[in-house]
């Protein structure tokens, strides 16, 4: 019993080490990640309009800085939201690549999808009225009397000649 | 004082005054025609003058272009746009695109180049006397914005008023690559040439003309200006690729955006104007693309040059925005009055037949390119919006327009396969089932071949599996795409060989030049694939920064480069600091790569000018960013870009195409054999566009 109790002591001692290994390897592995996830949703300042982390002159006055900031503040531990926070306070709003700062940035992100929406909506509204028509115009015989038009029946021929 | 600047103002005044009169005269001639009032002189005679004029505007402005080509190559510093944008030691080639380097020079080419659309334009106006004339006079209104514009705004014969300068101040360094020579000229002509169509359009509205053969003329002009477009697009992306160092081609500038929107809109009238031809179906929706079209020029160059947006294109700004807003509410209210009078011109034929029919594909694909012009457009102001609401300014990158235009684009992507599959009127279910179960095929298989073979989104790093994802679904509707228009390609041919006995190669060939519009179409989808094809290895993009010296080693995905030597060099334009490094793979010396960086004298700045070893497969991009002061080491940044080159091939099979589908149709007689009657599916497989 003894034994077994010392068995199941190393286990679970064996299971937290390996535990925390793996969170620290993860640690590890997120840390990169989040540095190169933010440094690619901010724009270096100088004027250049490049990504952060994209930024390639040698010399430039803003981005070896501004990455070093991003490292320390990624390696403090800080959600993204205080980390972009951090630079928008010091670079003002215009260091983030694309609108994420919630309230009417959101706009930027629904209104496409939404037109997109309407649009594609709008569209298959219209096509089915279009087809309504041609029905009842069917229906009445009206579809008829445009094929006394020489110039129809001339392009009906091109359409579909071989 | 120099003659050449003061013949140059003066040509530019005269043109100004030509185009007024051709504006006038042509008025009050199409006015008097229309109500058949008879003046002094005889409206045929006034509207003759007229034409006349607008002939001569152009010899005016290719006079003031003359003398300020000529003030470039005679180093005349005295003029200040001269002074500002070139010097004694540029390469004559670059001397001459000095032409269209600054404000004042590119409004001037821009002239030119109206004025030469005008010139042709007028000089063919057998084809339809009335209808030329009213484009004409239109075209003249525009020509009267752009020259009041030099004459007032942005004289480029302005003359220096410090003291004499023995050199100039240089050309931006960004521009002095070859490409830069051509690629603005294409783009102008492409934008200014949206002009043509926009005054028959209009003036086909005024006079109500009978008829579609506007439309067709219309077609024409905006098929030619529509390459010239898509050529300077594509030269400007490979310009920006093989000069800015950052590995890309596109960054959703606002200026790249501004050259975007008229494309997609112009792209949306060339497939909608089919169905106006074919069926007298979209007649106030074509009318209105055109419009939008033309006004997309214009307000492109009014965000680019108002200052309203920022662009890292800031030799593009001035003050002259306002200029363009007035021109552009002008245009808007003569577009939306003539529309208003004259709309009852505009009833459709015909009606839709079918939901499953070629029209409402095209109406699936108009709506597409429409959405995706009001997101990049609705991006690009969003800075602007946001200042206004929030007080203030964001910005709008790559990571928003990735996201938002790439579904779109994949959409549009699966339209171009879609699109050729349906017949017009109605397509059978029979039909659709025979002409899909390839392609799907095509699509689904080689989507789980891709996966097979490790294009696997869910296994990629958080950061890219939104661009594997796209990657994977671009890759298998492309294959979907390419077995849609090869399989429906293939289907005519064998029609054409059973009916005529021919081989499939010749069989091919008749049915291309049988329907080389239909065919140059089928061409410019499949180099859309290629294209997108190229976009998406953008998801597996690899770059590695070092700091080398000699015999140091950087590795790459395959390749490894070892740095043989640094060294600098110099001429009387610039200094260089470049490196010399051996390519290697699997061992094997594959080539010697020389990026450089330069510092130009005259305008005291630096650029550099990347080595690129490319392959169908991979380029292999290497920049010189610097050297590291502390060791006085080269810094080395290489990329490896999978699939650029596919970018490029599709632009080439896209011009191809449209270019097959300008050429004059040629029906050549199938055979002396008599054709027995055809079945439905054949008709499909031979006919139409």
């Amino acid at each position: 019993m003894q034994g077994l109790l010392k068995l199941c002591h190393n286990r679970a001692l064996q299971a937290v080490l390996l535990f925390a290994f793996a969170l620290a390897t993860i640690g590890a592995g997120d840390t990169d990640a989040r540095f190169s996830g933010m440094g690619h949703k901010m724009v270096c300042t100088c004027g250049c309009g490049q990504i952060l982390l994209e930024c390639n002159h040698v010399g430039c006055p803003n981005s070896d800085g501004m990455i070093k900031e991003l490292r320390q503040q990624v390696s403090l531990g800080g959600s993204d939201t205080s980390v972009f926070n951090f630079f928008m306070a010091k670079y003002g709003p215009t260091v983030l690549a694309a609108p994420i700062r919630g309230g009417f940035d959101n706009a930027a992100w629904i209104i496409p999808i939404v037109v997109f929406l309407l649009a594609t909506v709008g569209t298959a509204l219209l096509i089915r009225h279009w087809k309504g028509r041609h029905t009842l115009a069917v229906a009445g015989g009206m579809l008829h009397a445009p094929f006394h038009n020489d110039e129809l029946r001339e392009r009906i021929r091109r359409d579909t000649e071989f | 004082m120099h003659p050449m600047p003061q013949f140059g103002s003066f040509a530019l005044l005269l043109a100004l005054c030509l185009s007024v009169y051709t504006l006038l005269a042509g008025t009050v001639a199409l006015v008097g025609m229309q109500r058949g009032t008879v003046g002094r002189i005889p409206n045929e005679r006034l509207a003759e003058t007229a034409r006349r004029a607008g002939i001569a505007t152009f010899v005016a402005v290719s006079c003031a272009a003359f003398a300020l080509v000529w003030a470039s190559f005679t180093n005349d510093f005295s003029v200040s746009y001269i002074l500002h944008h070139t010097n004694r030691a540029l390469n004559p080639a670059y001397k001459f695109s000095a032409l269209w380097s600054g404000q004042e020079g590119s409004l001037l080419l821009w002239a030119f180049l109206l004025t030469g659309y005008g010139f042709v334009l007028r000089l063919r106006h057998r084809v339809d006397v009335r209808l030329f004339a009213y484009a004409s006079t239109i075209l003249a209104g525009v020509q009267i914005f752009f020259l009041a514009l030099l004459n007032f705004a942005a004289p480029p014969f302005a003359l220096w008023a410090g003291a004499p300068q023995p050199d100039g101040f240089g050309l931006n360094p960004l521009l002095q690559y070859p490409e830069m020579v051509i690629h603005p000229p294409m783009l102008y002509l492409g934008y200014v040439g949206f002009s043509v169509p926009f005054a028959f359009a209009l003036g086909a509205l005024m006079m109500r003309y009978p008829g579609e053969k506007w439309i067709r003329i219309t077609r024409r002009w905006t098929l030619v200006t529509w390459l010239f477009l898509t050529v300077g697009i594509s030269l400007g992306m490979h310009w920006a690729y093989a000069v800015l160092g950052w590995g890309g081609y596109w960054g959703w500038d606002p200026v790249e955006n501004a050259s975007f929107l008229p494309w997609l809109t112009a792209t949306a009238f060339l497939h909608s104007v089919m169905m106006q031809e074919k069926r007298g179906m979209m007649k106030k929706w074509n009318v209105w693309l055109i419009f939008l079209t033309f006004m997309l020029t214009v307000l492109g160059t009014l965000l680019t040059r108002s200052g309203i947006v920022s662009s890292v294109h800031a030799f593009a700004q001035s003050s002259i925005g306002n200029w363009f807003t007035a021109f552009l509410c002008i245009v808007f209210a003569v577009c939306l009055f003539t529309f208003f009078r004259q709309s009852g011109h505009l009833t459709s034929e015909h009606k839709l037949e079918s939901v499953v029919s070629r029209e409402s594909s095209f109406l699936f694909n108009n709506l597409v390119l429409l959405v995706a012009c009001f997101t990049v457009l609705f991006g690009t102001l969003f800075p602007v919006l946001s200042e206004f609401v929030q007080g203030s300014k964001v910005t709008m990158g790559a990571p928003f327009f990735n996201r938002v235009a790439v579904p779109i684009g994949l959409f549009l992507l699966f339209l171009t396969g879609v699109g050729p599959l349906l017949a017009w009127r109605a397509t059978s279910v029979r039909s659709i089932r025979r002409n899909f179960v390839l392609p799907c095929t095509a699509i689904v298989g080689s989507a789980v071949i891709l996966m097979i073979s490790g294009i696997r989104p869910w296994k990629a790093d958080p950061a890219d599996m939104e661009g594997t994802l796209y990657a994977l679904v671009c890759f298998s509707i492309g294959a979907g795409v390419l077995t849609a228009i090869t399989s429906e390609f293939l289907r005519g041919a064998h029609v054409v060989q059973t009916q005529t006995g021919k081989s499939l190669l010749s069989a091919s060939y008749t049915l291309v030049m049988r329907n080389n519009r239909r065919y140059g179409g089928y061409l410019v989808h499949l180099g859309i694939v290629a294209l997108f094809a190229g976009l998406s290895g953008s998801a597996f993009n690899q770059a590695r920064e070092l700091e080398m010296g000699f015999g140091d080693s950087l590795t790459i995905g395959n390749y490894k480069l070892v740095c043989q030597s640094y060294t600098q060099d110099s001429n009387a334009n610039y200094d260089t600091d470049f490196a010399l490094l051996d390519v290697y793979r699997g061992g094997k010396k594959l080539t010697q790569m020389a990026p450089e960086r330069r510092f130009y004298n005259a305008s005291q700045t630096t650029s550099t000018m990347v080595a690129i070893h490319s392959t169908l497969l991979r380029d292999l991009y290497v920049v010189f960013e610097g050297r590291n002061p502390e060791t006085n080491r080269p810094i080395i940044k290489v990329f490896l870009n999978p699939l650029v080159s596919w970018i490029w091939i599709g632009v080439a099979v896209v011009i191809a195409g449209t270019a097959l589908a300008l050429l004059p149709g040629m029906r050549p007689a199938l055979s002396s054999r008599a054709a027995p009657a055809m079945p439905e599916r054949e008709l499909q497989a031979v006919g139409g566009d």
